[in-house]
């Protein structure tokens, strides 16, 4: 189904193309109106665009890809999962136009993509809450160094010292922790080991990997969804959700401390908070987590869209400029309502900049 | 499939020639279209293993044979051992086994030996059926309904009545931590039990049909009952295709993926206690694909390859004793 969208792409004429190139160069040459910026106005694109990858921006790309018809009702945007690793292993091999992806490619992944120039787009970022299960405890307060001591498997009763000072006045049961991982290997994982790596690099010795090598009494499930319906369905559970899962499930979550000293609830505003106050390299990576900033909640991760900066035909550059800047335009505005949160205005407007890099 | 090679395109062609020298232009494109589709299913065999064997060879450069053979999986720290998964594998594939014969072999003698075919035949369809429900049904059967009715209902109960005794609290007990788990390597074996069930019966059936009627009056007539008769003839008859449907079972329990990966539990581990959670091949593949990357995806490729060496000797060794057992059979 793919390649076939792939050969669509070629036939497509170029009188149209043209009249987006002159909409766009406008648009990307006036950062200073961020939400106008993305539609490509009367000048109507034809053909198909695909995508695959990353599993966290799935329920964001599904929405845009609805919304983005109203936009262009000639392109067709199809966005498959499957991972952030399959979506770069699908772009280097030339199957799909984009790439979600939860982490930048790495070293060890560079092989496939020498000669070719990738471009980074952040389109989504997104609070991974400390949900867990105790009744009665409704604001549960962790710092970085107790969460890597219980997922460590240091800390194993709920009543542990550690945990009891940071919470005080509060009464929390003997109950033992279980331990709420990841069974597929996933950008939450890393993200999640990301920031114990960043806050904590003396305490957190499990390392930073789409898969982790948990402690043996820790229960596994399959995707979000599945670790939080292991928190809820177990007294004394604790594990890391993505916020919209974790919302959708109905979980309570902890407040983590950030590099402020502040205890901050996970939320749209605190993840977005998170991202303005990293630093974001040339080519529009960064790490989200463990941000600078008062309101920053630390757990913060991010989601990039990767393209190949030269396109085989100018009509590809053209949908692919058309559509991620739709996402970087009104398709953030989308995001809220989707309990993920929006790039911090300076994010945005770094990765709009970078559209016209995109060459047909 | 080995045996179906060997027996058609040669043999058939061999007999042709004799009869005719120049054969009709018909005649000879048949033969050339089986021939191809034949070599083409040897050929794609051939491909798999050669693209995934040169996919993995940068786990194999990285680890090196011993490193391989560990018991540490830590994709973060670059450790890529296999020996808990392949342990996974070889014990939920026996307990799959262990439960599945029993029964299976039962079910085989009844619709062969008990049971007239009118009313044989209703059983054998619905076992057909058990055999076509996607595994992924079987496993989110066995991850949502089978795996927490068997927490409550079988394991805590019986982990806390063997706690301390020797072996039985060993294999039965609570494993670290206390912990009884729903997804464990017992259910997992009790849902592949499920699945190789119907072909283990299926083979069973067929392989004691043969049991020529002559030998079965014989011991009849000799004054045996009925369970006499299977005992002293079929049993000893059709043994070795029992043996070699049992293979064939165990081979499909040991490559089968996605019910697996839903109830094993995903925690990899070498312990003897069957009620906590473990990890096996074809699970570790199928979850941690999606993301990985580098040495870390050649590893996972060179998991599959070990997968699959293994499955074909299963499988060869239970053709061989299947085939040997027919021509036994043949003989009598």
């Amino acid at each position: 189904m793919q390649p076939r969208g792939r050969k669509q792409v070629t036939i497509v004429g170029g009188i149209a193309a043209l009249a987006v190139a002159v909409s766009l160069s406008a648009c990307s040459s006036s950062p200073s109106h961020p939400s106008g910026a993305s539609s490509p106005s009367a000048a109507a694109l034809s053909g198909t665009l695909n995508g695959s990858g990353s599993t966290f921006q799935t329920t964001f790309q599904q929405a845009a890809i609805s919304q983005f018809k109203t936009v262009q009702p000639g392109m067709t945007v199809n966005y498959g999962g499957g991972g952030s690793g399959k979506g770069r292993s699908d772009l280097a091999s030339g199957v799909v136009n984009f790439a979600g992806s939860d982490s930048p490619i790495p070293s060890t992944d560079a092989s496939l993509f020498a000669g070719k120039t990738i471009l980074y787009f952040p389109v989504v970022i997104g609070p991974i809450t400390m949900s867990y299960n105790l009744q009665g405890v409704s604001n549960l307060k962790l710092d970085p160094t107790v969460i890597a001591n219980i997922f460590q498997g240091n800390i194993t009763s709920w009543n542990n010292p550690a945990i009891t000072a940071l919470n005080p006045g509060v009464s929390l049961p003997s109950t033992p922790i279980t331990l709420a991982v990841r069974s597929d290997s996933s950008g939450t994982t890393a993200n999640f080991s990301l920031f114990l790596q960043t806050a904590e690099p003396s305490a957190w010795k499990l390392g930073s990997s789409s898969t982790i090598s948990w402690p043996h009494s820790a229960r596994a499930a399959q995707g979000n969804s599945g670790v939080a319906q292991v928190i809820k369905s177990t007294p004394g559970a604790i594990g890391y959700v993505d916020y919209a899962d974790a919302k959708a499930s109905g979980l309570t979550y902890a407040s983590v401390k950030n590099s402020s000293g502040n205890f901050i609830a996970p939320s749209t505003a605190g993840a977005s908070a998170s991202a303005a106050g990293v630093t974001v390299n040339p080519d529009l990576t960064f790490h989200a987590v463990w941000g600078s900033g008062a309101q920053a909640y630390p757990i913060t991760y991010q989601s990039w869209v990767l393209v190949n900066a030269t396109q085989p035909s100018a009509n590809d550059a053209k949908m692919l400029q058309a559509y991620i800047g739709y996402l970087l335009g009104d398709g953030q505005k989308l995001l809220p309502s989707l309990n993920y949160a929006a790039l911090p205005a300076s994010i945005d407007q770094m990765a709009k900049a970078q559209l016209s890099k995109i060459k047909g | 499939m080995g045996r179906s090679q060997r027996a058609d395109p040669a043999g058939l062609a061999g007999s042709a020639r004799a009869l005719t020298q120049q054969r009709p232009l018909g005649d000879r494109i048949f033969q050339a279209l089986a021939l191809a589709a034949g070599l083409l299913v040897l050929a794609i065999l051939v491909l798999i293993a050669v693209a995934t064997t040169s996919q993995s060879t940068s786990w194999f450069s990285h680890e090196g044979i011993t490193g391989i053979f560990t018991t540490t999986w830590d994709p973060a720290h670059n450790k890529f051992g296999v020996l808990t998964f392949l342990y996974g594998t070889v014990v939920t594939a026996v307990i799959a086994v262990i439960l599945s014969v029993p029964v299976s072999v039962a079910i085989a003698l009844l619709l062969t030996e008990v049971l007239s075919y009118r009313w044989a035949r209703p059983i054998v369809y619905v076992i057909d059926l058990l055999a076509v429900v996607p595994s992924v049904v079987w496993g989110l059967w066995g991850l949502i309904v089978f795996a927490p009715w068997a927490q409550r209902t079988i394991y805590a109960p019986v982990a806390g009545a063997v706690k301390g005794v020797p072996i039985l609290g060993n294999l039965f007990g609570p494993g670290t931590g206390g912990v009884v788990s729903g997804p464990s390597f017992f259910t997992a074996g009790v849902i592949l039990a499920f699945m190789i069930t119907p072909i283990v019966t299926s083979l069973s059936r067929e392989v004691i049909a043969t049991v020529p009627v002559i030998d079965r009056e014989g011991a009849y007539a000799l004054g045996a009952t009925r369970w006499e008769m299977i005992r002293g003839v079929v049993f000893p008859h059709s043994q070795g295709g029992i043996v070699g449907a049992v293979l064939l079972g165990l081979g499909r329990a040991m490559g089968e993926t996605i019910a697996a990966a839903l109830v094993i539990g995903s925690i990899p581990a070498i312990t003897s206690h069957l009620f906590s959670t473990g990890y096996n091949m074809p699970a570790v593949i199928v979850n941690q694909f999606g993301e990985s990357s580098g040495v870390f995806r050649s590893a996972l490729l060179g998991i599959g390859v070990l997968l699959f060496v293994l499955t074909i000797i299963v499988n060869l060794i239970a053709r061989g004793i299947v085939a040997r057992s027919m021509a036994r059979q043949r003989g009598a």
